[in-house]
Formats: structure tokens, C-alpha cells, sequence
């Protein structure tokens, strides 16, 4: 089973997302959606990625409902940012160097995506020997500050889905 | 738009009420890559567009189509999981690109390369 | 009613869509350095992706929805191949 069907669920996902393309659940639709998808996950497995284990997924629906709420939350900022009168004020962009104790590479890539996708914040860098991420933040105002949002609010909720 | 005749009232409204919020989004974040100062705040303005801006803009589409086809539309749902995949991916890239550079050149203030320190 | 009222909303948001890629191409021809030009044009591609989503409610045509698909997936492989350029000044090695 393994070896015809390396990654059941990314094959899915694609067999899905070319059905929803495709606009219909027609036997040739659904034949050459099959095809890809298959294709699809043995070209993933040749890249031989770390093995995915997924741990507590109930803590899944609120990270998404709190990811959300954050991205609603930093686009206000952010546009009142931008709008304000002093560009150069008291604001003070700057990088900070995060601390992580996670460790799973697909944990990390979350993070990076959620950083990322909040608007203000932009992850740079990972340092994997040290363990620290580099982070760029639009209105730095505090250090210690970030550091507790990123832990507290992200990673440990990510540990426990990831690790 | 006499296509959109069949479309109610309230389902007009908030179909243009999601279009004005996207299109504003992307209006002000373009605004600011041309405001703020400096490369690394520039790379946050791009994000109020690619985040909430496509995803209400999108919403809008979804609305519009699937109460004029009287069926639920999903396409937009590709976009906005491919948008919320590959624009932090992109993001990313670019920043690492231009630390990088910046680090080679030793121009402005970058944090130092992580084994240096 | 809503014929109107959509109208006048969709056409205010393609001038909104317009002013952005103006910023955007403003920004894409001061520079100063490549990085701001790279993430110029990225901002470009997605407001360009967004008006062809509001050209799309505008025909009612569900059409430009596969162009507005292609630009962003085009734009992706783009910005990985410029951010890889900027980094090493090859884009395959």
C-alpha cells in the first residue's frame, strides 16, 4: 500500500482540488484527477520529506480561529501604521532574535507561515545549531514582548500538534 | 452588470462592501511600499493585500457566483489556500535574499550572520 | 437597486485596484535596490490578480477566475526564481 501510495492524503488533496478545478465529478474528470494525484505524491515521496505525525489535532480549530483573529487584528494596525501622520515617530521597526524550543521541521514551517502571514511581523532566519529565529517587526516596542507573544501564543500550541 | 439583477438586495450590499475593503486593503498597502522608508519595513505593506484583501475580494466572488448559479462556488477556495501557501513562502525568500546582501555588502543595520556572534 | 449599487461599488474598486498598481509601479521604478523592485512587482501581480477577480463579477463570466489562478501561481514561481537570483546571481545551479 505504502509503495503504490506513498502520501494517501496529499493524493486526495490534489485528486480534490482538481475535481473542484474542473468544475465536475464527470469518470474522466475524476480518471485524470487520479492520474495527477498519484503522480503528485510519488514525485513527493522521490523528495523523501521527514515523516509527518500529527499529535492533539483538537488544538487545531482554535489556532485557526486565533491565526484569523490576529491577521484581522495586525491589518488594522498595520493600515493605521501606514496612514499615520509620523512615519518616522515613535515607532521603531526592528529585528529580534527569538529562542525556539521546537524542533519538528513542519512545525516550523507553520510558524513561519503564521509570522509571516500576520501582517507586521516577517520571519528572516533560522539559525537550526542555535535554535533561535530571526525576526523582523514593523513596530518594535518591546523585545521580552515578542519573545512571550511568539512562545506563548504560537509555539506551544504548535508543539503540541507537531511534536 | 444586468446579469446582477436577480442578486438581493442585502447580497448586493455586502458583495460591495467586501469588494471596497479589498480593493482599499491593496490600495493601502501599496501606499505604503511607496511610504515607509527602508526595505525591511517595506516587505510588511505588501501582506494587509495578500491576506485580508484577496480573502475579502474573494468572498465577494463566492457570494456573487454562488447565489446567481444557485450553487455553492468553491474555486476561490483554491486561491485563497494557494495565497495563504505560497505568499509567506515568497515573503520569506525575499527577506532572506535581501539580509543576505545586505550582509555582504555590510550596508545599513543587519543583525550579524548567526555563527559570528 | 442592486444592479446599481454593485455597479458603482465595483467600478469605485477597480479605481481603488488601479491607484494601488500605480503605487506599486512607482515604487517598482524608484527602487532604490532590486529587493524593493522584486517586492514591487510581487505587490503588482497580486493587485493585477485582484482586478481580474472584480473583472470577473463585473462580466459575470467566471472566466477570468482562471487568469486571476495563472497570475498568482506565474507570480509564486517568479518570486522564487528572482529571490534565488538575488541571493546567489543564479537562478538554477
Amino acid at each position: 500500500m505504502r509503495r503504490i501510495l506513498p502520501h494517501p492524503l496529499i493524493a486526495l488533496g490534489l485528486l480534490l482540488s482538481w475535481l473542484v478545478l474542473a468544475g465536475s465529478a464527470s469518470p474522466g474528470a475524476v480518471l485524470l484527477g487520479g492520474a495527477i494525484a498519484l503522480a503528485g505524491s510519488w514525485a513527493l515521496a522521490s523528495l523523501a520529506p521527514p515523516r509527518l505525525r500529527l499529535r492533539r489535532l483538537a488544538v487545531l480549530p482554535g489556532l485557526l480561529r486565533d491565526v484569523l483573529a490576529e491577521v484581522v487584528r495586525s491589518n488594522v494596525a498595520v493600515v493605521r501604521i501606514i496612514l499615520g501622520r509620523s512615519v518616522a515617530g515613535t515607532r521603531r521597526p526592528g529585528f529580534v532574535h527569538i529562542p525556539l524550543d521546537m524542533r519538528s521541521p513542519q512545525g516550523l514551517a507553520a510558524l513561519a507561515c503564521i509570522l509571516t502571514a500576520t501582517p507586521g511581523t516577517v520571519w528572516v532566519e533560522y539559525d537550526s545549531t542555535e535554535g533561535t529565529m530571526l525576526l523582523h517587526v514593523l513596530d518594535l516596542i518591546d523585545e521580552a514582548e515578542w519573545v512571550r507573544i511568539v512562545k506563548e501564543r504560537w509555539e506551544r500550541r504548535l508543539m503540541e500538534i507537531f511534536e | 452588470m444586468t446579469h446582477a439583477a436577480d442578486l438581493p438586495v442585502w447580497a448586493a450590499l455586502v458583495v460591495a462592501l467586501l469588494l471596497l475593503l479589498g480593493a482599499g486593503l491593496a490600495l493601502v498597502g501599496s501606499f505604503g511600499l511607496l511610504r515607509l522608508p527602508g526595505f525591511y519595513e517595506r516587505v510588511h505593506a505588501p501582506t494587509l493585500g495578500t491576506t485580508l484583501g484577496i480573502g475579502s475580494v474573494l468572498a465577494a466572488s463566492m457570494l456573487f457566483f454562488s447565489l446567481l448559479q444557485t450553487r455553492f462556488v468553491l474555486h476561490e477556495i483554491l486561491i485563497a489556500v494557494f495565497m495563504v501557501v505560497t505568499t509567506p513562502v515568497a515573503l520569506m525568500l525575499l527577506a532572506r535574499a535581501a539580509l543576505y546582501r545586505d550582509r555582504v555588502e555590510r550596508s545599513g543595520a543587519v543583525p550579524p550572520p548567526p555563527g559570528s556572534r | 437597486m442592486s444592479v446599481a449599487l454593485l455597479a458603482w461599488a465595483v467600478l469605485l474598486a477597480q479605481l481603488l485596484l488601479l491607484a494601488a498598481m500605480g503605487c506599486a509601479v512607482v515604487r517598482l521604478l524608484l527602487g532604490p535596490r532590486a529587493q524593493d523592485r522584486v517586492l514591487a512587482l510581487d505587490t503588482l501581480n497580486v493587485n493585477a490578480a485582484m482586478l481580474l477577480l472584480v473583472f470577473g463579477i463585473r462580466t459575470g463570466s467566471s472566466h477570468y477566475f482562471e487568469a486571476a489562478l495563472l497570475i498568482t501561481l506565474l507570480g509564486f514561481v517568479a518570486m522564487v526564481a528572482l529571490a534565488k537570483f538575488l541571493m546567489r546571481g543564479e537562478v538554477i545551479e
